[in-house]
């Protein structure tokens, strides 16, 4: 998947959950990365894998995949311009969901998975204190700009990229400024989080509304004049 | 009773991070940018939110409105009275607060999207909390991104 992955695990036991856990990704980056020739859906993309011949995996995914398409309008859609396929806006939650599911299967209570800044936790942490979780300022990346205490929820950052002061579009530096940099998104699971936040993301400053009328999810939204706008749930996770 | 606290292992998977995220954000090739062309999300065909003097939900300009507090004249949202009360600060809106807000047995689901939310705001700041997990672009995205960034750069025709 191409990101820094971070997990904790609190308690005694833990390397066989921590080795289990990077295994599942390292898998599921073999399986869904359009940046590896040999993925497999690298080989879908090239038409070498018929619809009916995917893994389990991948027909999970493309399902969701088409969901989410559904439930969002359409602003949350695999299938790029030239007709190939991304999942990548939802491969992420759904993955850190089951390596969640697989710590949690292998009787740990405490801990949190967080891949490139998508996080499902569960219980607390090592002061046995809640979770708490720091939405990075896109302006600067040293800097938290938000501490929430999700309490067991997932939670997504859908973002631009910043370097200094300038938000550019590495695929096209020569665009105008997107108006949203960030918007994070809490929900009942890291899955539901990533897939909404994937889609709001997509929708520009309306995207924090949709949150707002999707039941379960709270968002926090930061425009490129660094105001932020938030759901009317989401000071629930502050203090 | 020993807590032992695993270590925190990081693995980095060197890959094309910055492309995987951005195509991830999809819709069009340049989706990170403010072009949504399939209409507004947050306007709903029945009734209207509120009338009179209230202002869109996001403001990018803090000089756009006055401080205070503003209650909107009372809608008819189809389903019942709706009105709205706003005060802002800094020149952003800091509460929200319904006066009135239709409640019809049987179309609670109508009557939520019959309002277009008038969300709170607020400039952000940096925070001296030390917490446990970052949610965020990383520090190794962007190093990719400046690296990315110049290698595009050089690639423009």
């Amino acid at each position: 998947m191409g990101m820094p992955i971070e997990v904790e695990i609190v308690g005694d036991n833990v390397e066989q959950a921590l080795d289990d856990v990077f295994a599942y990704l390292t898998a599921v980056d073999e399986r869904f990365s359009t940046y590896k020739e040999e993925s497999e859906i690298s080989r879908i993309n090239r038409k070498e894998i018929a619809a009916e011949a995917m893994s389990d995996e991948m027909k999970e995914v493309f399902a969701l995949a088409d969901t989410t398409k559904k439930e969002t309008q359409g602003y949350f859609d695999m299938r790029r311009p030239d007709g190939s396929i991304d999942p990548s806006g939802i491969v992420k939650g759904w993955a850190i969901h089951n390596a969640a599911e697989l710590i949690r299967n292998a009787g740990h209570e405490h801990f949190f998975v967080n891949a490139g800044g998508d996080i499902a936790m569960s219980g607390k942490n090592e002061k046995g204190s809640d979770w708490s979780v720091g939405i990075r300022n896109p302006f600067n990346g040293e800097e938290i700009v938000k501490a929430v205490y999700p309490k067991g929820e997932g939670v997504a950052t859908s973002g631009s990229y910043v370097r200094g002061a300038h938000i550019y579009n590495p695929l096209a530096p020569e665009d105008t400024l997107s108006e949203v940099v960030s918007i994070t998104v809490i929900g009942p699971n890291v899955l539901e989080a990533d897939r909404f936040a994937t889609a709001a993301f997509a929708m520009g400053k309306s995207g924090i509304t949709f949150i707002e009328n999707v039941p379960g999810l709270e968002g926090y939204m930061i425009d490129k004049n660094a105001v932020a706008t938030f759901t009317s749930g989401f000071a629930a996770y502050t203090r | 009773m020993k807590k032992i606290i695993a270590a925190v292992v990081i693995v980095l998977l060197i890959g094309l991070y910055i492309f995987y995220r951005m195509s991830g954000t999809t819709v069009a090739p340049a989706a990170t940018t403010d072009t949504t062309t399939s209409g507004d999300m947050g306007n709903m065909d029945m009734g209207t939110s509120s009338a009179g003097n209230t202002p869109p939900s996001t403001t990018t300009s803090t000089s756009a409105y006055k401080d205070g507090s503003y209650t909107g004249s009372v809608a008819d949202a189809f389903y019942g009275k709706l009105q709205v009360k706003i005060t802002v600060s800094g020149g952003l809106i800091t509460n929200v607060t319904y006066p009135q807000y239709p409640n019809a047995p049987g179309h609670t689901t109508e009557v939520n999207n019959v309002a277009l939310p008038v969300l709170t705001q607020e400039a952000i700041k940096i925070q001296g909390a030390n917490v446990d997990i970052v949610s965020g672009a990383t520090q190794t995205s962007e190093a990719f991104q400046q690296s990315l960034a110049s290698a595009l750069a050089q690639a423009k025709a």
